[in-house]
């Protein structure tokens, strides 16, 4: 039996939500982990764009930030910010785009800029950086978040990233021509989103975790039926996270 | 040598008053102006308007040292080492900067229509987004402010398809501030690695200074035009200023320095007198670039920082 961490499970099965060819914008941390891991295994001929300017890096060494000049080792191309959003995002060559964020809501509306008033903030947070423009602009996008009351929310303080919005038709009424979310991993399940209502439904379960400790820790109501279990890490794709894609223990730190 | 070139101090006496709108090159962890931002400290410039993107160590330490009147950027971080920034999130939380929020796409298109001359520049980024919704920097400060935009932000429908639209603002900073591999005697301007919108802040700004980890010569610089990036008659000041992004990295030249982005995120995180110890040590004690790199360390410390040719950076750079 495969030994895991949480985190570890988390890359994995975000990875396969990347298909072999497809456009994939990544941030830092664990979505560049999983694109990584993506591209060594099912996905070889998918290619990671960097907002900070880089298509198709070939990432020797993992990056600390899309800004990092390890970004920039055998890439196609490298230039900058508006060759990646403008050229490649908003002209609408990116088929998914990966986001993290301090809260999200039940149609997937996630919040990185505060917690509490706008004005008057109890967290000031880092801010949108690329995330609203990738969730405005990928074709789908995946979310990587920690599953908490605290930030599965009836309703976020502040649309960061535009998930469905307010619901069936709430991009198309926003002006967003395609996108939104379609998975959101957490270190207790896979959730996605009913085609009809656009609301967050439990995909699967991971490993160990019950529907309880998935309820209690959602703060709005979720439909669980038909909920199978994660799929598990394999060995192999462990040895690629701990031996060539985070050997430095940089994001999937013990 | 060329009439362009100054020392960091007469750059920032000359081109960068007090309430001077600016832009910083650079993103998150690479390639900021460092000695330069110093230097504003130094000469404790006070109400500066900050245009940018992503930035990271750069912004949150002016931010610190009380230089920074208002932000307009996307995002103040410098993702794994410090994130974000805790004298840009104090100042937020306190109440005590004047700021707008955009998407790094929209940052970067602001100063793309001020690069082009234009008042403003249509996109589809940010609809659905609170940052549409939501304004923080009021109509009467705006108004008290004649080189502000009138408003944050409009949208329309497109004349021509009726599909929806955001107007964005152009910026147009006083003052730009690259931090370059390399410039001509003369001004011409060659990054290398990701140019994030250093080129577009130059050419949005109305002037434009240059910290440079080497000057050569013009025609030098001029046997490879296709690499250059900005026109040399566009560069109004050149400073000379070899490891002039550290604790930033600067590609093809040296790795980032965990290290010292450990001691400054402590330092910033406790604010206050830590971060006054801070500045006392880090940007007023040393009497010059020089003894600057001495105290991060001196020679081993750049050896252990200097870019592998091969990779652009460092990979003997412990970063954990």
């Amino acid at each position: 039996m495969t030994t895991y961490t949480t985190a570890e499970l988390m890359v994995t099965r975000a990875a396969k939500e990347i298909g072999d060819g497809e456009v994939v914008f990544v941030g830092t941390g664990l979505p560049m982990i999983a694109a990584m891991l993506a591209k060594r295994t099912h996905a070889p001929h998918s290619v990671i764009v960097f907002e900070a300017g880089t298509v198709d890096s070939a990432l020797l060494h993992l990056p600390a930030s899309v800004g990092d000049s390890r970004c920039v080792y055998g890439a196609s191309t490298c230039g900058g910010l508006f060759d990646v959003f403008a050229l490649l995002l908003q002209r609408g060559f990116i088929d998914v785009g990966f986001l993290g964020g301090a809260q999200v809501d039940r149609y997937g509306n996630l919040n990185s800029t505060v917690i509490g008033d706008y004005l008057q903030p109890q967290v000031r947070l880092p801010g949108s950086g690329g995330a609203g423009d990738i969730a405005c602009l990928s074709k789908r996008t995946v979310v990587i978040m920690r599953h908490e009351r605290r930030r599965f929310v009836e309703r976020v303080d502040y649309r960061t990233s535009p998930g469905w919005v307010d619901g069936p038709g709430g991009r198309e009424r926003a002006g967003l021509g395609r996108g939104g979310p379609a998975a959101v991993i957490t270190n207790m399940a896979v959730l996605q989103f009913d085609e009809v209502s656009r609301q967050m439904v439990l995909a699967s379960h991971h490993p160990g975790v019950s529907l309880e400790d998935i309820r209690a820790n959602t703060g709005f109501p979720l439909e669980t039926a038909g909920a199978t279990e994660t799929e598990p890490p394999l060995a192999a794709e462990i040895q690629l996270l701990h031996e060539a894609i985070d050997p430095e223990g940089l994001f999937l730190r013990g | 040598m060329g009439d362009k070139i100054r020392t960091l101090s007469q750059a920032v006496a000359e081109f960068i008053p007090d309430g001077a709108h600016i832009a910083l090159g650079g993103f998150t962890m690479q390639r900021h102006p460092m000695a330069l931002v110093r230097e504003l400290v130094r000469q404790r410039r006070r109400g500066l308007v900050v245009y940018g993107h992503s930035p990271g160590i750069d912004l949150d330490l002016l931010i610190g040292a009380g230089a920074v009147r208002r932000i307009e950027i996307a995002y103040v971080g410098d993702e794994m080492f410090v994130s974000p920034g805790r004298n840009f999130r104090r100042a937020l939380e306190e109440g005590t900067i004047e700021f707008e929020d955009y998407s790094n796409f929209g940052a970067t298109l602001r100063l793309v229509a001020g690069a082009m001359g234009l008042p403003f520049i249509p996109t589809r980024t940010m609809l659905g987004s609170d940052m549409v919704e939501r304004w923080a920097f009021s109509a009467a400060e705006r108004s008290a402010d004649a080189k502000a935009a009138k408003q944050k932000l409009a949208w329309m429908d497109c004349p021509f398809t009726g599909e929806r639209v955001v107007l964005l603002p152009a910026a147009n900073p006083d003052v730009a501030v690259i931090h370059a591999q390399m410039v001509g005697e003369q001004g011409t301007v060659r990054l290398l690695g990701q140019t994030f919108a250093d080129e577009f802040m130059a050419a949005a700004a109305r002037r434009v200074i240059v910290t440079a980890e080497q000057v050569v010569a013009e025609d030098f610089i001029r046997r490879n035009p296709e690499q250059n990036c900005i026109p040399f008659f566009r560069v109004d000041a050149i400073v000379p200023v070899p490891f002039g992004a550290h604790p930033t990295a600067c590609h093809g030249a040296y790795d980032y320095d965990p290290q010292h982005y450990a001691l400054y995120a402590e330092a910033a995180r406790q604010g206050g007198e830590a971060f006054a110890a801070y500045l006392d040590e880090w940007v007023f004690g040393p009497e010059d670039p020089w003894s600057y790199l001495e105290r991060i360390g001196g020679t081993q410390k750049l050896c252990e920082l200097k870019a592998d040719p091969a990779l652009g950076y460092s990979p003997e750079v412990h970063r954990r």
